[in-house]
């Protein structure tokens, strides 16, 4: 078990790197004067060379994994996610050396760490590839899009800086709200990891048996208080709660289940937050944002799409038909996450297009920004989980 | 439709911006803005010029950016819709009434509406097509109407711009110089040493690098146009087979689509990962999940008919033994053939023993096969069994007669005659799976003893000729988005004014950080005035705050 | 007049250009369900087969005659039921040059063989093994009836049970 557990260890030594990375970027942010005349002040050179170690140590977590597993880690849920976010820091870095910008860093880093945070819980035990999965081209095609996929995210996190910065909190516009759903659903995700990593450490669990949408009986374990029954459910845990209600058998009842606790969780933090603070959370991270320069930004955010955007077409589209020709016998089949890389794909073209032609810079290119990573972070999850299809093999 | 002469003497296409020469603004708009509009040049979209007939008219939109993106958006937004529900390829049903009955026990009354407006066939609907339709439209008309005027009016660019032209750069400085003769043949060094192109003319600098990223987009849009053609002849018989096949092990069947190719099971295997050969470090996974499944194969063995065989006939020729495993499809004459499905353990034989119902004792065995079987089986013994008829797939007696509702060994039922020495006439026994019926008592009976099963490979065969085509789009999409993304095309102009300053201006079709870095280098070396970012606000703030204090 | 010119080579080549993507896009939606099949009039694909007595029965061997070929189970009640009907026709019309012959899909001898008793047929009955002239055929539903002309052309495509009057009428109309 050598190999395997280093590689969890590298991961959670890069996780803590990270966090320790962002209060220096916060420092380097404090202590810099403007970004457009940023000179590498000491806490901003400490905060990067700890993150090239966290990356470094990222990456070591990846080999050592694909080491022990002999292939390459992004075949489930677990190891997609934590390969995103390690080029999602990867990516960061890179931008860093040709910017020089630490706000990035100070934004990209927390956005980084809840995507691990998010990956880990999913099961993390390294498993065997099953037939479909069992080519190259796993390799080739899952890592460049992921790739493809974090250096776009990077363009929403310099969005998200343009728009706290320019955006006036004081008032009460259309923009504040929207800024402010953005860093909600930032919570909702914190919500959802802190809820089940409680309740796992808590070891609850509750056994049920139920009927699936094929009529089939079929078995079934929930890791939080089943809030939700499976249609036809009968419970197996004697002291578990009775689920408040039965789904119809298309509801998945346990992802129902674990995503109202997560919301639960979520909602209670913010109104904690809200409570302590008494102000929008998103007016308590303008004053992080205030330091960046709002035409770097924008070009940050543009330069990354520019870079992204080809990357993304290769691995999504490019090397996903290749290989789906292979595996499925065809190149394209609607599949729902097919469907779904196409969308963004057309996405980020709209964006190119408007953004070339019809002048949506600034503000409005960021929101556009922002909304690419939703629908980016919409195939990971939502397609993943609830959009049942060939490539949920989470 | 006439001309615009600008002042410099250049005759200019109707609907310029920006003369094509010197780069005087031409229009109202463009001469009081601040900052001129750059994109394509400010030169006339070919579009734009004439507006008679309905072609023109609907040249136009199709030409214009807006009415592109709002394709675009279109089809994300339809696109998106055809995943709520899964589509109609993913449900297990073949009529329209049991299409209908899914969507509506599964998802209700939005189910049976989805179904009613066609979303469960969103991507072959012919709204859906022709959306597709109207982009690849759309993007060879917007590409055509803008790379000519765009080649044309690099092309025709002189080094010696307007002033008015440079003030209106987004990038422009000016200030007094003390020998600007010195300070261009600096700056020309320099820039070379950037890997710049840059020519002098009348006290006028003009440095260039990476036009050909301009023709990035264009390149993009070619392959797009290449795939979208590609995916337009799949439609013509012959380019594109597409069919699946069912084998049992041991059948040699003709492969549908590839005339005069056949294919012949030797086995099906699956097999799963155990605990014992696994490494251990998937050990906790399979201990969670169960069952992991590990490979899908048929082995097989390819023939043809020789040249001018028939179907039907018994003369073929071995091509080659493979295995098929899911990612590895066999390759032949342009086919691919590749595991798809199986289904395990149909009923391949049954034996059965002849035996003396009051004795007990076996008069011997013998096996029949339910594909071929044979007419008469001779035991050991001497006696012979007789299978007068034989229905496969049993479903009860209809008219009298027995009935097989298909000819494949579900429920095998058998009307044996057994012909033994104590009963030379014979006696006739229908034997079916757990049961046996008999016209009289008779003395002896036939017994299962056991079944053989095999396993059933579900195949798929393709063909298609346009892969080619697709990938040479695909590959040219690549080039054509490389080049426009990761290259951009940087002009930097700088000449003399009238009173003996420098002018300074710069302009990029992104990536303007950059930009400002090698034009500070430039600066540094040839003293050139500085310059301001008139789109960075802040900075030029700040910069005046730093003046003041 | 070069402009007026230029103005009309330009309306010509732009109405082309768009009537050459409507005609594209009305293609794909219209070629969207085609399958490849033979339609009346094409040329019925040659095969050879071996007959339950060991004779080698060729399509082509009935150039110059009317050719009745249906396609058939044992297991298929329609089939059963218009066999007789094409015994007696066969009777009937094999001196006027029309022939039958049953393909059989892939099923046993034995099946076959005490089908052919049970009914008493004597026209040539072929079995399929290979399932490759069902492919070449396009077969979906059993029974399948083509009816090839003189020619060797198809005449008529039939794919569901026939009565004994109909069959007649099929059979006159191929008749040489």
């Amino acid at each position: 078990m050598g190999l395997a557990s280093l590689s969890a260890n590298l991961l959670f030594v890069s996780f803590i790197a990270y966090l320790v990375a962002t209060l220096f970027f916060g420092g380097a942010v404090k202590g810099a004067k403007s970004e457009a005349s940023y000179k590498n002040n000491r806490w901003g050179k400490i905060a990067i060379t700890i993150t090239v170690i966290g990356f470094i140590t990222h990456v070591g977590y990846f080999i050592t994994r694909w080491m022990a597993s002999g292939h390459a880690p992004v075949s489930n849920m677990f190891e997609f996610t934590t390969a995103f976010g390690m080029m999602l820091v990867g990516a960061f870095i890179l931008l860093f050396y040709l910017y020089r910008t630490p706000s990035l860093g100070l934004f990209a880093l927390p956005i980084a760490i809840i995507i691990i945070g998010y990956a880990s819980m999913f099961p993390r035990e390294i498993t065997p590839l099953i037939p479909a999965l069992k080519s190259y081209w796993l390799t080739v095609h899952v890592i460049t899009a992921a790739l493809g996929e974090s250096i776009l995210a990077i363009s929403a996190v310099a969005g998200l800086i343009y728009l706290l910065k320019n955006i006036d909190l004081t008032k009460k516009t259309k923009q504040r709200f929207w800024l402010e759903a953005v860093i909600f659903t930032l919570i909702l995700v914190i919500g959802f990891v802190l809820s089940s990593s409680a309740f796992k450490l808590s070891g609850y669990e509750a056994q049920f048996t139920y009927i699936d949408k094929n009529e089939q009986p079929a078995k079934i374990e929930y890791n939080y208080p089943p809030l939700f029954g499976m249609a036809g459910y009968e419970s197996l845990t004697p002291d578990a709660m009775t689920p408040w209600a039965e789904m119809p058998p298309i509801v998945n009842a346990k992802t129902l289940t674990t995503f109202v606790w997560s919301v639960a969780s979520g909602i209670l933090l913010y109104l904690i937050l809200r409570l302590i603070f008494r102000r929008p959370v998103a007016a308590l991270l303008q004053p992080f944002a205030k330091k960046a320069n709002s035409q770097l930004m924008d070009e940050i955010g543009y330069r990354a799409v520019m870079i992204g955007f080809p990357i993304f077409t290769l691995g999504a589209l490019i090397f996903a038909m290749i290989w789906a020709h292979e595996a499925w016998s065809r190149f394209w089949g609607w599949d729902p996450k097919e469907v779904w890389a196409l969308i963004t794909w057309l996405f980020y073209a709209a964006f190119l297009h408007v953004r070339l032609s019809r002048g949506w810079d600034g503000e409005k290119s960021a929101w556009l920004a922002v909304i690419g990573f939703v629908i980016i972070m919409f195939n990971l999850i939502a397609v993943n989980l609830i959009i049942a299809g060939l490539h949920s093999y989470a | 439709m006439s001309k615009i002469k600008c002042q410099c003497g250049h005759d200019n296409p109707f609907g310029t911006v920006l003369c094509e020469r010197c780069g005087r603004p031409q229009t109202e708009e463009a001469k009081e803005s601040k900052l001129v509009d750059m994109r394509y040049e400010g030169a006339a979209r070919r579009s734009q010029t004439y507006k008679r007939s309905i072609i023109d008219k609907i040249w136009n939109f199709f030409s214009s950016v807006k009415i592109g993106i709002s394709i675009i958006v279109a089809v994300l937004a339809t696109a998106a819709i055809g995943t709520i529900f899964p589509q109609k390829m993913y449900v297990a049903a073949s009529t329209e009434a049991e299409f209908a009955a899914y969507y509506e026990r599964l998802y209700g009354l939005a189910g049976t509406i989805y179904y009613k407006l066609g979303f469960h066939d969103m991507y072959n609907s012919w709204w859906f097509i022709t959306l597709v339709g109207m982009l690849g439209t759309s993007i060879i008309i917007a590409s055509v109407d803008r790379v000519i005027p765009l080649y044309k009016s690099l092309k025709k660019q002189r080094t010696k711009r307007h002033p008015s032209f440079m003030k209106k750069q987004r990038i422009y400085g000016e200030g007094p110089s003390e020998d600007p003769e010195a300070a261009l043949i600096k700056a020309e060094e320099k820039l070379k040493e950037l890997r710049y192109n840059v020519k002098i003319e009348n006290g006028a600098l003009l440095a260039e690098k990476n036009r050909f990223s301009r023709w990035g987009p264009y390149v993009n849009h070619l392959g797009l146009i290449i795939f979208l053609f590609g995916i337009l002849l799949r439609g013509i018989p012959g380019f594109y087979v597409d069919e699946t096949m069912w084998i049992r092990e041991g059948e040699t069947r003709s492969i549908p689509g590839a005339e005069g190719y056949y294919l012949e099971s030797k086995q099906f295997i699956m097999e799963n990962y155990t605990k014992e050969e696994a490494d251990e470090v998937f050990g906790d996974a399979l201990e969670r999940v169960g069952m992991i499944a590990k490979n899908y194969q048929t082995d097989v063995a390819l023939y043809k008919t020789p040249e001018g065989g028939l179907p039907g006939s018994d003369e073929m020729d071995f091509v080659k033994d493979y295995s098929i495993i899911v990612n590895k499809p066999l390759k032949f004459d342009g086919y691919n053939v590749f595991q798809m499905d199986f289904r395990l353990d149909e009923l391949k034989s049954m034996t059965f023993q002849l035996t003396e119902k009051a004795t007990e004792s076996s008069l011997g065995e013998f096996t029949v096969d339910l594909t071929n079987p044979e007419r008469e089986y001779e035991l050991d013994s001497g006696a012979r069994v007789i299978l007068s008829d034989y229905y496969p797939d049993y479903d009860g007696v209809k008219d009298g007669e027995p009935i097989s509702k298909s000819p494949i060994p579900n429920n095998p039922a058998f009307i044996f005659k057994m012909v033994t020495q104590a009963k030379p006439e014979g006696e006739m026994s229908f034997v079916a799976i757990k049961q046996t019926l008999e016209t009289e008592v008779n003395d002896y009976k036939v017994k299962f003893v056991s079944a053989e099963t095999r396993d059933i490979s579900g195949l798929t065969v393709r063909k298609d000729k346009t892969l080619y085509l697709l990938l040479l789009g695909g590959i040219i999409f690549m080039i054509g988005v490389s080049q426009g993304a990761y290259w951009n095309h940087r002009r930097i102009w700088i000449q003399k004014g009238s009173n003996g300053e420098l002018l300074v201006a710069g302009h990029t079709n992104k990536n303007w950080f950059s930009l400002k870095k090698e034009l500070d280098q430039v600066k540094d070396v040839a003293n050139l005035p500085s310059y301001e970012d008139r789109q960075d606000k802040e900075s030029i703030l700040q910069d005046k705050e730093v003046d003041k204090v | 007049m070069a402009k007026a010119d230029q103005k009309k080579t330009r309306l010509i080549i732009r109405t082309i250009v768009l009537l050459l993507l409507v005609s594209a896009v009305v293609y794909t939606i219209a070629s969207k369900d085609k399958v490849r099949v033979l339609a009346v009039g094409d040329k019925a694909p040659d095969f050879e087969l071996v007959d339950l007595e060991g004779n080698k029965q060729r399509l082509s061997d009935y150039k110059g005659e009317g050719v009745f070929l249906n396609f058939w189970g044992t297991w298929c009640g329609p089939c059963k039921k218009e066999m007789p009907y094409m015994e007696n026709q066969h009777i009937a019309f094999e001196e006027k040059g029309v022939n039958i012959l049953a393909v059989n899909i892939a099923e046993s001898n034995l099946k076959v063989e005490t089908f052919i008793e049970q009914y008493g047929l004597t026209f040539p009955i072929v079995i399929d093994k290979d399932k490759s002239v069902k492919e070449a055929y396009n077969i979906v539903p059993l029974p399948t009836t083509f009816l090839i002309n003189k020619d060797g052309r198809i005449e008529k495509i039939i794919t569901r049970e026939m009565s004994e009057k109909e069959i007649i009428s099929l059979m006159e109309s191929i008749q040489p």
